[in-house]
């Protein structure tokens, strides 16, 4: 049976792991490449790398980063942040990534979705999704770290984004993500029902029993998580030994 | 020496790092000399069956990997995999290196996702050396449409997606993998070890 995912995420700014709460008051702490060896230790899955980097000097360095860790790390690597072009995906696949994650640039142009599909296949293809419950009891799709309202419905951007051919969907909802009050159970179950590719649940996870409650209640393929990884809360070793525990397949326990 | 056969598909440098970090001499190459040369041969593979036979046709190694093959120890990843066998069915139908009997289909599985995106378990089927001292629970990394269709006398190992899936097949010299083991953790490590120490 196919277990299910998890996936620690680094976001990393000029070459370092950081990682912001609520996408605001960022601290500096780690070498990405260790961070990446220890999870890698603990059992992670998959491993995320997110670029916060605006500078194209930065851009060289997280290319640099992946490379580093694509020798010493032998599970998936995805990278996302910054990705704009064809050629962006080109370099990052060939630094060694599996996976490349879009979020911002596949609403402003959603033909990058159906083009990468078509070149580099469906399997690299990952689409980060921020979206937020809107008063019209649906949810709405957000922009640019989730600053800005594309006034694009939830449920028509994730049918387009598979009929694009994208592989995966890795959906943050802006109401919980930094809450620790648990994954947004509701928007994942509205994503799941309407697309048959793997959908990762990001943003609100704060203890092991939201873990098990994401995979019991929703069909969700994987579970991310940073900041709860990062600053030690949990270890991936811990939320699969108790995903084990509730009968939920993992790898490596 | 392992060469690792260039012929253009996608990014294969993965399995030169796996090998690498393992500490093993390899090569990435195209030339019929190293082919010849190497004590194994690994074939890798991403994108679609018909395209990566074209392009294997066109760097004119067919004959040399068929021949070696007799010789040495021929390791197929994914794709890689999938062309071992007598033909493949994506997007029509194409002849593959017919090293082992059976053909690659779409997968049909009920209620399950297409690709198999993720890790998935070993299940044995007869004893294989690649799959050696793999510990108890072996998960290894998927991603694949497509499925092998052959004897069960040739397979290694399988894992479970909606019913049997050829993971693993063997036949005398040559050896496949429809997963990833250069993106499987330290299983993956201990099947390239295990392949490299053949």
């Amino acid at each position: 049976m196919l277990a299910k995912r998890i996936i620690p995420c680094l976001d990393v700014r000029n070459g370092k792991v950081v990682k912001g709460v609520n996408f605001k008051g960022i601290k500096d702490v780690g070498d990405p490449v260790e961070c990446a060896k220890e999870y890698n230790r603990q059992g992670a899955d998959e491993l995320v790398f997110y670029d916060i980097t605006a500078s194209h000097e930065g851009r060289g360095v997280m290319l640099d980063v992946v490379r580093e860790t694509a020798k010493q790390v032998f599970v998936p690597l995805c990278v996302g942040g910054g990705i704009a072009t064809i050629e962006d995906f080109r370099d990052t696949l060939r630094a060694g990534a599996d996976k490349v994650s879009i979020n911002s640039q596949a609403v402003k142009n959603p033909k990058l979705i159906s083009d990468a599909a078509e070149i580099f296949g469906s399997q690299c293809v990952v689409i980060g999704i921020d979206a937020k419950r809107n008063d019209k009891g649906g949810y709405s799709v957000f922009i640019n770290g989730g600053r800005v309202d594309m006034n694009l419905d939830l449920g028509d951007w994730v049918k387009e984004i598979e009929e694009r051919g994208a592989g995966e969907i890795c959906l943050n909802s802006i109401d919980t993500d930094g809450t620790k009050a648990g994954f947004d159970i509701k928007m994942l179950n509205f994503v799941c029902s309407r697309v048959s590719i793997p959908v990762i649940a990001s943003g609100g996870c704060g203890k092991l029993t939201d873990f098990s409650e994401v995979f019991e209640k929703t069909n969700s393929s994987a579970a991310l998580a940073a900041s709860l990884f990062h600053f030690r809360e949990l270890t991936v070793g811990e939320v699969k030994a108790h995903l084990n525990e509730k009968n939920i397949a993992v790898r490596g326990v | 020496m392992i060469a690792v056969i260039d012929y253009g598909a996608g990014n294969l440098f993965s399995v030169k790092n796996a090998l690498d970090y393992l500490g093993y001499e390899n090569v990435f190459t195209n030339s019929a000399d190293d082919l010849k040369k190497a004590d194994k041969l690994i074939l890798p593979g991403v994108g679609a069956f018909p395209d990566a036979m074209k392009m294997l046709a066109e760097t004119g190694l067919i004959e040399t990997i068929k021949e070696e093959a007799m010789k040495k120890p021929l390791l197929g990843i994914c794709l890689g995999m999938q062309m071992l066998f007598e033909k493949g069915y994506e997007f029509g139908e194409t002849e593959g290196l017919g090293f082992i009997g059976g053909s690659v289909k779409l997968m049909t599985p009920e209620n399950l996702v297409i690709p198999q995106i993720g890790w998935n378990e070993l299940i044995m089927n007869k004893e294989c050396p690649i799959l050696k001292d793999l510990g108890e629970k072996p998960y290894v990394y998927f991603v694949h449409s497509y499925a092998a269709e052959c004897d069960s006398e040739d397979v290694a190992a399988y894992t479970d997606y909606g019913g049997r899936v050829t993971a693993c097949v063997m036949k005398g010299n040559v050896y496949g993998c429809q997963f990833h083991p250069e993106k499987s953790g330290e299983t993956g490590l201990r099947i390239l070890r295990n392949f490299a120490e053949l």
